[in-house]
């Protein structure tokens, strides 16, 4: 590997030719790749890479089909996660795997050997958490965390097992820029230890700022090895996507129209003892804007989305207005009818259904604002396949979602095509008012892009965007208002040039009604 | 070493149609042996299991009867299942359908009209759904498993049957059995055809598959049952209430079981006795399944299981053995049929490790 300074140090995990099937499908074809001890390592890829596959073999969830894995120069088989563990690697997964009701230092016992008294683990735990500069309280109920401190949990249970190598899965997709800052120092003092990280992103900028050496992987194999501080993001990109990346302008006309989508002091209540409840929300979206929601993951984006969208309606009704007509209490589909459109996060069992074909997903959202093209035989309600599915292929066009076959299962897609189509499905009926829930969330850059230019055109040709997302690089990109949702409360709206990423990591952290003043003042 | 289950990445179309009779074969095979190990001669008993009972016009009617209230509760259940939502209740549904039709002929047996025999009807549809609506009611506002509930409620209207049987509807002139007055011929739900003994029952379940294959097929409330089966939070996306589902589903199911239940009394039994279904509720569940939930392949399977019940009777009487054989070969055929199902979408992997490479090879 042409890798700088190579000479140093024999790798402590060393990766040769690992192939992983499922079925013909290879994830992973040949990879080759070496950890040496102290470095951070990066591994870099699109979603749908094959990076957590890989990582997946290296920790023991998933037996690789051929190939070796050689741990300090040793072949090993790493049967299971507590062999991985045995063995010396540590793994931060990117969904946590935490208990809500139980204490920090329980949900850390839950994963050590029997025999080790709970008092003992908390004081470990609160140790250990201190000496990294991650403080913990060991007896906190891990649903009263926020992401960041549940990341430092599953990180401390890390570390615990004293590893040597340490597996972090998209660790800052769920912080705030001051939570990653912290979270680097933290690697860095690993580092210093001697140990090794494994640090699986896809946001250059990080991999630039932290790690030694790089390896890109890209349709299951490695792309490219390299010292990503001598590298530019876009020829990261490049390795990433195999092709430059198009750039989404959202240059064009800006002018104001009528007020197209309006909250006005938006409560509800949570309805599950863990979610979050909405806060007097207020905000307007204007025809020919993108009103931005910033947030960090679990601050009531799925919630604002459910009252928005009306699958859960408020108890009155004029807290929501569409296109200036109160819709608080109504339905989706009434809302729907009103011209708006909704687009929620999570694709499968939500915005889609696996099982059901992409024609079957077009009806599943527009079943009654197309009753007339995609509905006959009256009072029967007989669903017309012909006119379904050349509105399918319509969307799949316009849309260019890749796909198997003339109409397969929604699940076969991969994530970036059927967030395509499922956006798609939306722009198809030209929606004066869309609502979007993470709209490039576990997507690929290719398709991301894609999806990001619609919105922007969508707004421009006169509709009013509200995008609500954690992905600071999207905001920036489509936005032209922005505001900032923390802990069921939004902040005031602000036009996107006016914000710093600093400052919407400051509101991120709710500190928009205490450090207001403070912030005019430094903004003047 | 472990066991997983990996879904195939493609379901073969050959086998998914052979699969039912690869388990036939297996079930013959396993259920000859069986046969051999009791001292029986397998292929008489094969023959009186399978063929046998489909030789005589006499007992191609008795399968009807036998496979008609299946098909017609299982072809509700399907509904049921396919939308999520899980009555097992359909054997106490049933049994309510047939007291609520009884009442014409056993309180009010001296109405002699044309009409009693469709009211008859529509008094069994609306006692099967409103006793399949008490779950209903649970389930949609109190959140109540209506898994447990339903099936409690079948001893409910067990006792409830027996009870009126001994008590307020017992004949007057029946000598204190505990029986009701028999049904008048006004009463009595006609022949098909006139060649045997097979009632309107078995039209009814053919007209019921075929609706609802119909409606599952080619409506948006088939597509609405599907979407809410498939993931509640999509057909809430999709404006489809979930809530006004399980009222859909529980009492469409709980109408076509009270139909089983009235067509059987008035077409089969022609009075109401403290037991009128030998589980016909529960078996429609196995039907139901076997027939994946495709009301065209329940029309099969209720054949296939009404064989069964025929040909073990047959098997009985021809090769003098107890009931308890013919019990386990019918469990047998099931679990092939199913394990063959399981086995299309599925493929079998050992995962064996090397226990000798000692430092990762234990494995907890």
């Amino acid at each position: 590997m042409p890798a700088e300074g190579e000479s140093a140090n024999s790798p402590l995990l060393a990766v040769g030719n690992l192939t992983k099937l499922f079925g013909a499908f290879a994830a992973c074809n040949g990879i080759d790749l070496d950890i040496r001890a102290g470095e951070i390592h990066a591994l870099l890829g699109e979603n749908g890479a094959g990076k957590s596959t890989l990582v997946k073999m290296l920790f023991g969830v998933l037996s690789p089909s051929s190939g070796q894995i050689l741990w300090q120069g040793q072949p090993v088989q790493i049967s299971s996660p507590s062999a991985a563990r045995k063995l010396g690697i540590g793994m931060v997964f990117q969904h946590f795997s935490l208990f809500e009701a139980l204490t920090v230092a329980e949900n850390i016992a839950l994963s050590m050997d029997p025999g080790v008294s709970l008092s003992r683990i908390a004081k470990e735990a609160s140790d250990l958490s201190h000496a990294y500069g991650l403080p913990l309280d060991p007896n906190a109920h891990v649903a009263d965390l926020s992401v960041g401190e549940r990341q430092r949990i599953e990180i401390v249970r890390a570390l615990l097992q004293n590893p040597k190598l340490i597996i972090l899965d998209e660790p800052t997709s769920v912080l705030t820029p001051q939570e990653a800052d912290r979270l680097f120092e933290t690697l860095g003092k690993l580092k210093a230890e001697g140990r090794s990280v494994l640090y699986i992103s896809h946001r250059l900028e990080e991999v630039q700022r932290i790690c030694d050496r790089a390896t890109v992987l890209r349709h299951g194999k490695v792309t490219g090895a390299c010292d990503p501080r001598k590298e530019t993001p876009s020829s990261l990109a490049r390795m990433m996507v195999g092709s430059d990346v198009a750039h989404v302008s959202a240059e064009g006309t800006n002018t104001k129209g009528a007020i197209k989508l309006e909250a006005r002091h938006l409560s509800a209540g949570a309805r599950t003892p863990f979610a979050v409840s909405l806060k007097n929300i207020c905000l307007k979206v204007h025809a020919g804007e993108v009103l931005a929601i910033a947030g960090v993951a679990g601050n009531g984006q799925g919630e604002l989305f459910d009252a928005l969208s009306g699958e859960y309606p408020v108890e009155s009704d004029d807290v929501i207005r569409i296109a200036d007509k109160p819709v608080g209490t109504r339905g989706i589909n009434t809302r729907r009818l009103m011209g708006a459109g909704f687009v929620p996060e999570e694709r499968h069992g939500h915005a889609a259904v696996s099982a059901l074909s992409l024609s079957d997903n077009l009806v599943l959202a527009r079943s009654q604002s197309d009753r007339r093209a995609f509905l006959g035989g009256g009072v029967l309600g007989l669903i017309r396949q012909d006119a379904v599915k050349m509105a399918a292929k319509r969307i799949s066009e316009a849309m260019d979602v890749r796909k198997s076959g003339e109409n397969p299962a929604a699940g076969s897609l991969s994530g970036g095509n059927l967030q395509k189509f499922i956006v798609g499905r939306e722009l198809d009926r030209q929606p004066s008012v869309l609502v979007v829930n993470q709209p490039t969330w576990g997507v690929d850059a290719g398709a991301a892009s894609r999806i990001r230019q619609a919105l922007v055109d969508l707004a421009k040709s006169g509709s009013a965007v509200l995008v609500i997302s954690q992905d600071l690089d999207e905001i920036f990109e489509v936005a032209t208002e922005i505001a900032v949702i923390s802990e069921g409360k939004l902040s005031d709206i602000y036009p996107a040039s006016e914000l710093s990423r600093e400052k919407i990591g400051l509101l991120m952290g709710g500190m928009y009604g205490k450090t207001g003043t403070a912030e005019t003042a430094h903004a003047h | 070493m472990r066991i997983e289950l990996e879904r195939r990445p493609e379901v073969s179309r050959l086998y998914s149609i052979l699969s039912p009779f690869i388990a036939l074969a297996l079930t013959i095979f396993f259920g000859g042996i069986m046969f051999l190990l009791l001292g029986k001669d397998p292929v008489s008993a094969l023959y009186s299991f399978f063929i046998e009972p489909l030789m005589e016009v006499w007992s191609l009617h008795e399968l009807a009867i036998k496979a008609a209230p299946l098909i017609l509760i299982a072809v509700g259940l399907s509904v049921c299942y396919r939308s999520n939502n899980w009555n097992i209740g359909a054997e106490g549904q049933f049994i309510m359908g047939a007291i609520a039709g009884s009442i014409l002929p056993v309180v009010f047996y001296e109405w002699h009209s044309p009409l009693v025999l469709p009211l008859m009807m529509l008094l069994g549809m609306l006692g099967g759904a409103l006793f399949a609506g008490i779950p209903a009611f649970l389930k949609a506002h109190l959140n109540t498993n209506e898994i447990l509930s339903s099936l409690m409620l079948v001893y409910v209207a067990q006792l409830f049957l027996d009870w009126l049987v001994r008590g307020p509807w017992r004949n007057p002139g029946g000598m204190n059995f505990p029986e009701t007055r028999t049904f008048d011929p006004i009463t009595i739900l006609p022949e098909m055809i006139t060649s045997g003994r097979a009632h309107w029952g078995f039209g009814f379940a053919i007209i019921a598959a075929v609706l609802i294959w119909f409606m599952m097929r080619y409506t948006l409330k088939g597509f609405e049952i599907t979407v809410l089966g498939q993931s509640e939070r999509a057909g809430r996306f999709a404006g489809f209430s979930s809530r006004k589902m399980i009222w859909f589903s529980m009492l469409l199911s709980g109408a076509l079981a009270g139909l089983a239940g009235i067509a059987e009394v008035s077409g089969a039994i022609q009075q109401l006795r403290p037991v009128i279904s030998p589980g016909y509720g529960f078996t429609a569940i196995i039907v139901a399944f076997l027939g994946r939930l495709n009301p065209l392949g329940i029309v099969v399977a209720g054949l296939v299981l009404a064989l069964t019940y025929l040909g073990g009777e047959a098997v009985q009487v021809s090769l003098q053995i107890s009931d308890k054989p013919i019990k386990v070969f019918q469990g047998m055929l099931l679990f092939f049929v199913l394990s063959c199902d399981t086995l299309i979408h599925y493929k079998i992997r050992m995962m064996w490790f090397d226990l000798s490479d000692k430092p990762v090879g234990e494995v907890r």
